[in-house]
């Protein structure tokens, strides 16, 4: 009998994460309703505009959509650059070594450095070398947020991508070197083809993480509700438009806030979808 | 009709260790005999694979293994040679069928050029993978599907493979350790088979703990226990006849 | 065979680079930790003292009269270490019991397709945005309380703990070994029984280090806090009022022209106390590695 009860009892945990799943959904939608009944659902996800005066409010989320994903994506491009060497360093020419051990101790502690400290070394560390190469009058932009982003999601994509260069078996390796080949055409040639998909999805889910993060790129993209056009340009993002405008939100807009997040909500969704399936059907995690 | 030419390999005084004073191969020494099958046999932890890898320089990849002595492969010392010229000339076929999973089969075999960047017409790169998956006896078997990743295909068909595609960069030593011990019995004799003539065209030598593979396909045989080269002789003699006792309690079953 | 001594040479030569390309990028990623941490050491390190930790925080007026005077501007976070310490032990309060037994659920039930199911939207929640979170707890706490407060931020801090600590559960209680359960149940033991006094304790080191993850991820989190405890500049042990935490105060105070000399000490103490956790848990994770 008590054993039944704990069974139950386990039951109700798991699904407790199915209500919350699902509950998010619903009180997303049903509180970004008015907002998608005021302005449509299409002509809102692609409306530029954003002007609060009471009165003639019109919003629209398409700045901060482009907002989001051209500084989640210049970030994930400098993410690759940086986490390939990376994890062709930790995987395979130090495997092992105590060299890689430390830097992957490095990385993992990059990774759990708060945002909002983030945000502050890109405010006061970062953005006067910005200024000073001309990039952006005040140092802030889509630059800058995109090169902390990039620093943040590093880790992920770095000890995602060495776990699996550590998995290729050894019997191809040995193939390769027993062919004459350099250890470098052994890695291009051999291990990266071979690890790729898995190398991908780590790619996919750090772009996730980006698309999501709030502190550190509220804090340096300029806070402008335009679209931004160029890399020194100022804008928002989805999440740092919620960040800044919800202390002072009307209902109407409290509305349109939701709305962005729900949008939000369904892109990393289905990023994060997409990366998961992909290492499902590489690894038995 | 054979003529006497220098061995094609010349292995002097060479000893192996793994850390100071672990010796895995002793002061061993031989001439290997060009078109001929050498096997070495031996029990578990004599040696053999040791000093197969050594002749190739896997061990290059490893820090820590010390080897002394000389290996002489076409009269160059392979010690003082890049491994990735040694390599060229010494091909090796591991006891785990290899092909690389993201390569068509077509591509396995040319895979030697293709890891080094080296660039082939089209009409040279047909002409060698048809004249390699023949000469191992696959042709027939897989020309219709050359351009498939070739992990659909059986073990045995997988080893000849690697070995089409080891002979497809025109070594002439060929180092086997264990090919067909992963293999069913059908595919190891007709991958014996294939090795008896092949040695036409490379010196093979292959490590088996199969004595009775031994006393099928090869030429000469070699007994390693303990990390020494105990007897090196023609193999219808040795197994006959052998002159140390250790050979002899290995070949009756009594050790290893 | 067209391996002349040349070609031989360009691919050796392109070995070497690829050696050194590889060698300076990771090199290059390293130093931002170093030039982060060292930033917020250097800068945080004079602000701190006792008063640091026990004073709450200066209002406006106050720092400005200071800086004016160029004095030390008083006062300290303890109205943010309060914070901080009720709302992430309430939230692990709710998250570390429902995040061990989910994940025993599902370690336990592996193969049928609902546990799939949700192991899947456990890892979907764990890359759900913090603000996004932050709204749901709005929504669902702060709009029916009425009032912002402690409670409303612990949700959303338990909502994030929870993919963490399922999965961390989970993952350490499949490396067990099934003999271990064998052996228990077969003196007789109830399944429950089996589970708290045998499974779970030995799976304690995993769950443990993913505990102390859970926790140094959330402390750090300003977002969904902007959304749920709103700040205040006392101390505030009532739940169900508005609070603060140490990074929400940092958020404040870098908003705030005239409490930036708080910015680093506040920083050094947060990014301490995340770090330490999270060496500690990785430390703990090392050296039960054996098992695992």
């Amino acid at each position: 009998m008590k054993d039944r009860i704990f069974k139950i009892t386990l039951f109700l945990a798991a699904l407790l994460i199915l209500i919350i799943g699902g509950g998010m959904i619903y009180s997303l939608t049903t509180g970004a309703m008015p907002a998608f009944k005021e302005y449509g659902f299409f002509s809102f996800i692609f409306s530029s505009e954003w002007n609060y005066t009471a009165g003639s409010e019109r919003y629209g989320a398409l700045a901060f959509i482009v907002g989001t994903l051209l500084t989640s994506f210049l970030a994930l491009a400098i993410c690759i650059v940086f986490s390939i060497p990376v994890s062709i360093f930790t995987g395979e020419y130090f495997k092992g070594t105590k060299v890689a051990s430390v830097l992957e101790t490095m990385i993992d502690l990059l990774a759990g450095i708060p945002s909002i400290v983030y945000g502050l070394w890109g405010f006061y560390m970062l953005r006067p070398v910005i200024m000073n190469l001309g990039l952006s009058k005040q140092g802030f932009g889509v630059l800058t947020a995109s090169i902390v982003l990039a620093i943040m999601i590093i880790p992920y994509a770095a000890s995602l991508s060495s776990q699996f260069i550590k998995m290729t078996p050894v019997d191809l390796k040995e193939g390769a070197y027993s062919l004459g080949a350099t250890r470098k055409e052994m890695v291009t040639k051999i291990v990266f083809p071979t690890v790729l998909p898995g190398v991908i999805s780590s790619f996919i889910l750090a772009l996730g993480r980006a698309l999501g993060e709030t502190m550190a790129v509220t804090m340096l993209i300029g806070n402008t509700n335009t679209i931004p056009l160029s890399l020194g340009d100022t804008g928002n993002t989805m999440a740092s438009i919620i960040a800044n405008q919800f202390g002072e939100a009307s209902d109407n807009r409290l509305a349109v806030l939701i709305a962005i997040a729900l949008l939000l909500f369904i892109i990393t969704l289905i990023t994060n979808s997409i990366g998961r399936m992909l290492i499902r059907n590489m690894k038995p995690r | 009709m054979k003529t006497i030419q220098e061995p094609v390999l010349k292995l002097k005084n060479l000893s192996i260790s793994y850390s100071p004073n672990e010796y895995a191969v002793r002061d061993v020494s031989a001439d290997i005999t060009r078109n001929t099958i050498t096997a070495i046999m031996g029990p578990s932890g004599c040696g053999k694979s040791t000093l197969l890898r050594a002749i190739n320089n896997m061990h290059a990849l490893h820090e820590g293994i010390k080897m002394t002595g000389d290996i002489i492969l076409n009269g160059r010392n392979i010690l003082q040679m890049n491994p990735i010229d040694v390599r060229t000339q010494a091909g090796m076929v591991f006891q785990r069928p290899n092909p690389f999973p993201t390569m068509s089969i077509y591509d396995n075999v040319i895979a030697g050029y293709l890891l080094k960047g080296i660039k082939l017409k089209r009409a040279e790169r047909d002409r060698i993978v048809e004249e390699n998956l023949r000469n191992v006896g696959l042709w027939d078997e897989v020309s219709d599907v050359l351009h498939k990743k070739g992990t659909f295909l059986s073990g045995g068909q997988q080893q000849r493979l690697c070995i089409a595609r080891t002979l497809a960069l025109k070594p002439n030593l060929l180092l086997m350790d264990e090919p067909t011990s992963a293999l069913d019995p059908i595919a190891t004799l007709r991958i014996e088979e294939l090795l008896v003539q092949l040695k036409e065209q490379v010196t093979i030598i292959i490590v088996t703990h199969n004595m009775s593979q031994a006393s099928r396909i090869s030429d000469y045989s070699m007994f390693m226990y303990l990390g020494e080269l105990v007897e090196y002789e023609e193999t219808s003699i040795m197994f006959t006849n052998p002159k140390d006792k250790r050979t002899e309690d290995y070949l009756i079953g009594k050790v290893g | 065979m067209k391996l002349d001594v040349s070609f031989n040479k360009r691919r050796l030569i392109k070995d070497k680079l690829f050696l050194w390309f590889v060698i300076v990028f990771s090199v290059i990623i390293a130093l931002p930790l170093v030039i982060i941490i060292g930033t917020v050491l250097i800068k945080g390190i004079k602000q701190i003292n006792l008063d640091f930790f026990i004073q709450t925080t200066p209002t406006t007026l106050e720092a400005m009269m200071a800086n004016s005077i160029g004095e030390r501007v008083p006062g300290g976070i303890a109205n943010g270490i309060v914070g901080m310490f009720l709302t992430v032990i309430m939230a692990s309060l709710v998250a570390i019991p429902v995040g061990i037994f989910c994940g025993v659920y599902i370690s336990e039930n592996r193969n049928k397709r609902f546990a799939g199911i949700i192991r899947f939207l456990s890892d979907l929640l764990q890359g759900t945005p913090s603000i996004v979170i932050g709204i749901i707890a709005y929504l669902w706490i702060v709009i029916p309380m009425g009032t912002f407060s402690a409670i409303a931020g612990a949700v959303a801090l338990a909502i994030m703990m929870l993919p963490l600590i399922i999965r961390s559960t989970e993952e350490t209680l499949n490396l067990l070994p099934v003999s271990l359960k064998e052996a228990a149940l077969s003196l007789g033991t109830s399944y429950s029984a089996m589970i708290f006094k045998v499974w779970l304790p030995s799976a304690f080191p995993g769950i443990f280090t993913g505990i102390l993850l859970a926790i140094s991820r959330v402390m750090g989190e300003t977002a969904p806090l902007m959304l749920t405890i709103l700040g205040s500049s006392y101390i505030q042990w009532d739940i169900t009022k508005p609070n603060t935490s140490v990074s929400l105060l940092i958020w404040e105070f870098y908003n705030d022209p005239n409490l930036q000399s708080m910015i680093w000490s506040a920083s050094l103490f947060l990014l301490a106390a995340v770090l330490i956790l999270n060496i500690t848990a990785k430390t703990i994770a090392k050296k039960r590695s054996p098992i695992f």
